[in-house]
C-alpha cells in the first residue's frame, strides 16, 4: 500500500518493438522507477484505437508496479490521429488475428527481455483487445495471467468467420495457457450474457483456471470515463479485481493508488 | 471493431476535412462503435481518400433514426432534382 513518504517515479515513452513477421511497430511503454523487479504487462488497445485512454491505462499499470507495454496493433495501417487510423481499420474489417497475436507475442518477448522483470508477464485488453488477450493467452506460450474485459466475438457463428478472423477464440479454449479474468456487463450485446455463459461452460469443460464477473447495470466499455457507457461503481470494483487477480498470479509488489 | 458490420462504396466528389477540401474516393459505412456520438453503436460514414492516408476523412456518426432520415432525404432530393431535369450524369449514363 502506498504511503505518503514513499518515493514514486515513472518513465513513459514511445518505443519500437518487433511484432508479427519481424515488423517494427510502435509501442507505448511505461515502467515504475525505484526498487525492482517488476512484473510485466502487455496492454492491448481497443477497437477505437491506440488512443489516449490506452496510454493512460498503460501508465496506470506502471503506477501499480508493472512494466507495461502497449503495442500499436494498427501501426501497419498508417499514421494519423488515433481516430482516423482506427476508422481505416474499422472499414477494413479489423486487423488479422494472426498479425495481432504475432504483435502480442513480440510485446511479451520485449517485456521478458528487460533486466528488471520478475519473470512474470500478464496481458490485458478491452473490447477487441479483450478478444486479442484471449487469443494471445491461448495461442502463445509465455503469459502468466490474462484479463479479458468485455471482448466481443469470442463466440462466433460460422458466417461471422472471415479470412482475417478464421477461428472463433472460444475454439482455442483447450489451449488457454494461463489463468483468465473476465469482466462483463449484463447489458452488453457483444458479448451478450448468453455468449459469456457459453464461453464459461467451455472453460469449465477444459478445467482451466478462471474468474468471471458479470456486472449489473453495465454494458460495453464501462471503464471508459469519457464515454456514456462509464459506470463508476462497476469500474472501481473492476479495476480492484484486475489488480487483485494480477497480484495473485504475477507477484505484484505491494503498491496501489 | 466489435460488430464488423461495414460496407465500402466507391464514390466521386469532394469533402472538407481538417486541412481543407480534398477529393473523396470511398465512403465507408459501418454500424459499430462511434468515436464521439454518445452511443454504443452508431451508423458511421467516413468519406475518405485512401491514397491520401488516414487523415483524409470526413466523418459523421448518426443515430439509426437519423441515418434513415438522411437516406430518405437524399433519395427525395435526387428524385426532385431529376423531376426538374437538373441531374448531371456522365455521358451515356441512363436515368434510373
Amino acid at each position: 500500500m502506498y504511503q505518503t513518504n514513499m518515493y514514486e517515479g515513472m518513465l513513459a515513452e514511445t518505443v519500437t518493438m518487433h511484432g508479427a513477421n519481424g515488423d517494427v511497430i510502435n509501442a507505448y511503454f511505461a515502467r515504475p522507477l525505484g526498487a525492482d523487479p517488476f512484473p510485466g504487462m502487455v496492454v492491448i488497445h481497443h477497437a477505437p484505437g491506440w488512443d489516449e485512454w490506452y496510454r493512460e491505462a498503460t501508465r496506470k499499470f506502471a503506477h501499480h508496479g508493472y512494466a507495461a507495454l502497449s503495442p500499436n496493433l494498427y501501426d501497419r495501417d498508417g499514421h494519423g490521429t488515433p481516430e482516423d487510423v482506427a476508422a481505416k481499420v474499422r472499414a477494413a474489417g479489423g486487423v488479422p488475428d494472426d498479425q495481432a497475436v504475432g504483435d502480442l507475442e513480440g510485446a511479451m518477448q520485449y517485456v521478458r527481455s528487460l533486466p528488471y522483470i520478475n519473470g512474470k508477464v500478464g496481458v490485458f485488453g478491452t473490447c477487441s483487445g479483450g478478444r486479442h488477450a484471449l487469443l494471445a493467452a491461448s495461442r502463445v506460450k509465455g503469459f502468466d495471467a490474462a484479463v479479458d474485459c468485455w471482448g466481443g466475438r469470442v463466440v462466433m457463428a460460422k458466417e461471422e468467420l472471415t479470412a482475417k478472423q478464421p477461428v472463433a477464440p472460444i475454439d482455442y479454449t483447450k489451449d488457454l495457457s494461463c489463468p483468465l479474468l473476465g469482466l462483463f456487463g449484463e447489458e452488453d450485446r457483444s458479448p451478450s450474457p448468453e455468449q459469456v455463459a457459453q464461453h464459461e461452460q467451455e472453460i469449465k469443460k477444459h478445467g482451466k483456471t478462471y474468474e468471471f464477473h458479470m456486472y449489473p447495470n453495465a454494458g460495453h466499455g464501462f471503464f471508459y470515463y469519457d464515454r456514456p457507457a462509464y459506470r463508476q461503481q462497476q469500474a472501481v470494483d473492476g479495476w480492484q479485481k484486475v489488480f487483485a487477480f494480477l497480484q495473485r498470479y504475477l507477484g505484484t509488489p505491494e503498491r496501489s493508488a | 471493431m466489435c460488430t464488423m458490420i461495414v460496407k465500402q462504396v466507391d464514390i466521386e466528389g469532394s469533402g472538407k476535412g481538417v486541412t481543407g477540401w480534398f477529393t473523396v474516393r470511398q465512403a465507408n459505412v459501418s454500424y459499430d462503435h462511434p468515436f464521439n456520438a454518445p452511443l454504443e453503436h452508431a451508423l458511421n460514414i467516413d468519406f475518405v481518400n485512401e491514397a491520401q492516408g488516414p487523415g483524409a476523412r470526413v466523418a459523421v456518426e448518426l443515430t439509426v433514426e437519423a441515418a434513415h432520415n438522411l437516406v430518405e432525404a437524399i433519395l427525395a432530393v435526387l428524385a426532385w432534382a431529376e423531376a426538374g431535369g437538373y441531374l448531371e450524369r456522365p455521358a451515356g449514363a441512363e436515368s434510373r
